[in-house]
């Protein structure tokens, strides 16, 4: 029997229920269809630190949201359209999200009283009418999972873990999301038993032929492909396409990778992308700490590799005096930071943006790095190519700022020709540099390219050039150890020159009316979110410019420029203002710094709130 | 001079051999020693100096590491490529060098504060995973270049400007301790016996792996003496074992030895009283730590009685950096991969 079918534009999924409810692979999964059917998406996966809290709890949720639509869309969206809650604590964490009108699926198997007393329910909200001015569609997941699956040689266990097939395949059904895919995909993962991929199948077919034949669902929705540039496009997160760029750079440069690094959220996934990769010559060191993970990071950089260190803001506090090492040694080195919630241990699987004045400052002395910051999961690719250019071309350690939103969240990616990206190639030194006053000549390690101030990469096994490197402060030129006065001022000079001198492309605006008077400016993962509430704005009437730095050190060269056009500069920013600071130190503009530091993205809306009164004040 | 043509180290064969002629020379660079007079660490740089051309090796594939430290300066001394980096991380940093160059000869230098406080850690990482790395550890137990605190090597009770009342903890034995970390090679010398020197360190680029050479070194200024015990040639022959394969664990001046207990620990007993058939036999060959450990237990950390000077342990062990080439190998032999391939992946949809 077919259902009315009606058209949407967009939607915004959530998908809630126990850390071992299999929510995220669930949501992965959606996701999947989702991007091959061709819409635009964005996804938010939300989940404890603690790999199983206890059962139906309120810290043990885990969830993942997925916004699609038919057009382009930049952010994971603000409140959910409908939401999947597997359990009592799913629904009790998510409702404050829930718009009035929204659609929520519970599975009524596991509204006991015992479970509703975990989280503090007095009386069933699905039976006590607190969500009246919600859509609730109360479905027995769990007992209907274990009645489909009656037939099958495995255990009540067995078949209850199955119920998130259940609901993947009522929600793919409500959607019309293509199955094939989500075959093919149990097909690989229960390849070893046949009796479980058999039960997964049955379960997601079960779920499917209920959307069907149920009458609480009278409709179905359809949101029709997005148009985007003509290419070829795959799904993918942010961990992953940093770590594709990281190879792509290695073989555009022509050296091997090696990455040095210690296990930490959210950043290990690179870690074990990375080691996946053998066959392109990547060489990944599981380092005993965060120290040793630079460490060996920066003796590979030093016998020649495209060195790189992984980790997140606790391990960047440890590896800091290294780091001023490889600033000191001035050895190409990429140091990904995948920002958390901090301080000391925070928020490890939650994200932020309070790492930015770290990887500016946070070494002793005059040690500056340059950073790179990615705006989107698959702009991570980019940025990583684009920090291995700067650390290879100025012999300098970079900093690639990802965050937590950013290494989880996905979105379509078109994938690039390979022969369209950067040549990164790089020249060790092979010949002698200076000539002694006898005229006989000897190679000088700290001889400085006029144009990009790089000194020479000259690695151990080049006859001739045996030289001495180290922490203490070099002699210019020679690199010998010198404490003379006049010299170390030339040097800290000299390497603050360097970073200076990086070449960064212009900063962009985006002002479609030409007449904004405010300028948003943002930096890394906040772009979607702000992207969406300047068109928010703009559609309510507000002119507004926006601009977003993927250079925070150096500056690219029009910032001042572009911020004196503007009356009023805000920067919404995941800390409490730490861009904001540096632009008010470095340009003297008065930035009215907009901040939440609540581990999630910013709401859409709300930050198109904050630009409407902005706007309205000038 | 030592012969060019070396002796073939096997632990170093995929290091390019030298053309030329080479001396002790060759190995000395034109910055001046910056070492206080007298100090031990010249002994040592010019047995490491004299020893290297025994190797045979390009010398711009030699590549010394150090962390910070009096002894830390030795990189700027060799005529090598080398790098003085930051306390207590020269191993981590050798390990990333050796791990990713196999053509390379990496040695480290470093001293008990820097190997066994700071950077114990690291130490104990690289010696268990066993790359191939040569680690100098110059112990002085003391604090040189911060002017004289105890150091983890020193005595209990050591009065020292941070220890007014005189030091509280325990002092690490870096023998014991190397072989707790799993140590393929443990070896202790002296910084005054040139010849002994020599033969350790010869035997420790021999080894395939991490070797841990441990050197009683003088620090004049601020523990003169510390080992001069071993050093007096009125009293070490009564204070000091040789460890030399094959022969019999004794005291140099024959008197005492080690035998096992009837508790299954080591003991030391007269020669005389229980004759020399008696006397363990040393074997560093032995696949058993535990004899080697029982050795290294011996010597008393305050009067330095029965110290055993010479190689407790040289075992083969699959090297960390032959096994990761091994995997880098096997991945690669059905051809290398490609990147578009890779990009692309197998989920993708095409817009026209």
């Amino acid at each position: 029997m077919s259902k009315q079918v009606v058209q949407l534009h967009r939607v915004i999924i959530r998908f809630a229920g126990d850390s071992g409810d299999g929510m995220q692979l669930t949501g992965d999964q959606f996701t999947s269809r989702t991007a091959m059917f061709g819409n635009d998406l964005s996804t938010l996966p939300d989940f404890p630190a603690e790999i199983r809290a206890p059962a139906g709890t309120l810290p043990g949720v885990s969830a993942f949201q997925l916004h699609f639509a038919d057009h382009d869309i930049t952010t994971a969206g603000d409140a959910p359209n409908v939401l999947v809650a597997m359990n009592p604590a799913a629904l009790k964490a998510n409702m404050r999200d829930l718009p009035r009108g929204a659609d929520i699926i519970v599975n009524t198997d596991e509204f006991t009283t015992r479970n509703l007393s975990k989280v503090g329910y007095d009386a069933n909200p699905i039976e006590d009418g607190s969500l009246q001015s919600y859509a609730v569609h109360p479905i027995p997941l769990t007992s209907m999972t274990v009645e489909a699956l009656k037939g099958f040689d495995i255990t009540k266990k067995e078949a209850e873990r199955a119920k998130n097939m259940f609901a993947l395949g009522l929600l793919s059904w409500l959607y019309h999301r293509p199955t094939d895919g989500t075959l093919t995909f149990l097909r690989q993962k229960f390849a070893k038993k046949p009796e479980i991929l058999a039960a997964n199948i049955a379960a997601f077919e079960a779920g499917w032929s209920f959307g069907e034949t149920t009458e609480d669902f009278s409709v179905q929705y359809e949101v029709m492909p997005a148009t985007m540039p003509p290419g070829c496009y795959r799904n993918i997160h942010g961990n992953l396409a940093l770590s594709y760029g990281l190879i792509a750079a290695a073989e555009r440069a022509e050296l091997p990778l090696f990455l040095g690094s210690y296990p930490i959220t959210p950043a290990s996934d690179i870690l074990h992308e990375l080691s996946k990769h053998k066959k392109f010559g990547v060489m990944t060191f599981q380092a005993e700490d965060e120290i040793a993970g630079v460490g060996s990071a920066i003796g590979a950089a030093y016998g020649g590799m495209l060195a790189v260190t992984t980790t997140s803001g606790p391990g960047v506090a440890l590896k800091s005096e290294a780091i001023g090492l490889a600033v000191a040694l001035e050895l190409p080195l990429v140091i990904v930071d995948v920002q958390r919630g901090g301080p000391s241990t925070g928020l490890p699987t939650k994200t932020e943006q309070a790492d930015l004045l770290q990887a500016m400052f946070g070494r002793n002395g005059e040690a500056p790095v340059p950073i790179v910051a990615p705006r989107s999961p698959a702009d991570c690719f980019d940025a990583a190519i684009d920090a291995v250019r700067i650390a290879t071309t100025y012999r300098t350690p970079v900093f690639l700022l990802s965050d937590g939103y950013l290494a989880n969240g996905s979105e379509p990616w078109r994938i690039p020709d390979v022969d369209s990206l950067p040549d990164l190639r790089v020249t060790f030194a092979t010949e002698h540099n200076h000539t002694r006053e006898d005229g006989t000549t000897e190679f000088w390690p700290f001889v400085r390219d006029p144009e990009t101030l790089a000194r020479p990469w000259a690695v151990p096994g080049t006859k001739g050039l045996e030289h001495r490197i180290g922490g203490i402060e070099k002699a210019d030129g020679s690199g010998n150890i010198s404490y003379d006065p006049d010299n170390h001022d030339r040097m800290v000079r000299l390497r603050q020159a360097k970073v200076d001198g990086i070449t960064v492309p212009d900063l962009e605006v985006d002002d479609p009316t030409g007449d904004a008077r405010v300028l948003l400016l943002g930096w890394g993962s906040t772009y979607g979110p702000i992207n969406a509430a300047c068109q928010i704005a703009r559609r309510a009437g507000s002119s507004v410019a926006q601009a977003h730095l993927r250079h925070l050190n150096p500056f690219p060269a029009n910032t001042a420029e572009v911020l004196r056009r503007y009356d009023k500069v805000v920067i919404p920013e995941m800390n409490l203002g730490q861009l904001a600071l540096l632009i008010r130190g470095r340009f003297l503009v008065d930035a009215i710094a907009y901040n939440q530091v609540r581990g999630l993205p910013f709401r859409a809306e709300e930050l198109a709130g904050v630009i409407k009164d902005v706007v309205a004040s000038v | 001079m030592s012969d060019t043509v070396g002796l073939g180290f096997p632990s170093l064969r995929l290091v390019p051999k030298t053309t030329e002629k080479q001396s002790a020379k060759d190995f000395k660079t034109d910055q001046e020693v910056r070492w206080c007079p007298g100090c031990g660490d010249y002994a040592i740089l010019a047995g490491v100096q004299s020893f290297m051309p025994e190797l045979g090796l390009a010398k711009e594939n030699i590549v010394w590491i150090s962390g910070i430290g009096c002894s830390s300066r030795f990189p700027y001394y060799m005529n090598t490529f080398g790098m003085h980096s930051i306390h207590g991380r020269a191993p981590a940093i050798a390990s990333g060098l050796a791990i990713t160059r196999p053509d390379l000869s990496v040695w480290v230098v470093t001293g008990d504060g820097d190997a066994l406080s700071i950077g114990g850690n690291h130490l104990i990482h690289a010696l268990r995973r066993n790359v191939n790395l040569k680690i100098l550890l110059f112990n002085n137990r003391i604090y040189g270049l911060t002017k004289g605190q105890y150091s983890p090597t020193s005595e209990v009770g050591k009065v020292t400007k941070s220890t007014p009342m005189g030091s509280l903890d325990f002092p690490f034995n870096p023998v014991s301790l190397a072989l707790g970390a799993e140590a393929s090679f443990v070896a202790r010398t002296i910084d005054s016996d040139r010849k002994h020197l020599t033969e350790t360190l010869r035997a420790a680029a021999l080894h395939e792996g991490t070797a841990l050479v441990e050197i009683y070194q003088n620090c004049n200024i601020f523990n003169d003496g510390a080992w001069d015990p071993l050093k007096d040639s009125e009293h070490r022959d009564s204070l000091m074992f040789r460890l030399e394969d094959g022969k019999p664990i004794t005291l140099v001046d024959g008197s005492r030895g080690v035998v096992r207990a009837a508790n299954g620990s080591l003991e030391i007993a007269d020669v005389a009283e229980v004759g020399l058939d008696a006397v363990l036999v040393h074997d560093s060959h032995n696949p058993d730590a535990s004899v080697a450990f029982a050795l290294s237990r011996l010597s008393d950390s305050m009067t330095l009685a029965d110290t055993p000077i010479g190689i407790f342990r040289d075992v083969p062990r699959t090297t960390y950096d032959s096994a990761f080439h091994q995997q880098l190998e096997t991945a690669q032999a059905p051809g290398r991969g490609d990147l578009g391939a890779l990009l692309t992946g197998s989920d993708t949809w095409e817009i026209a």
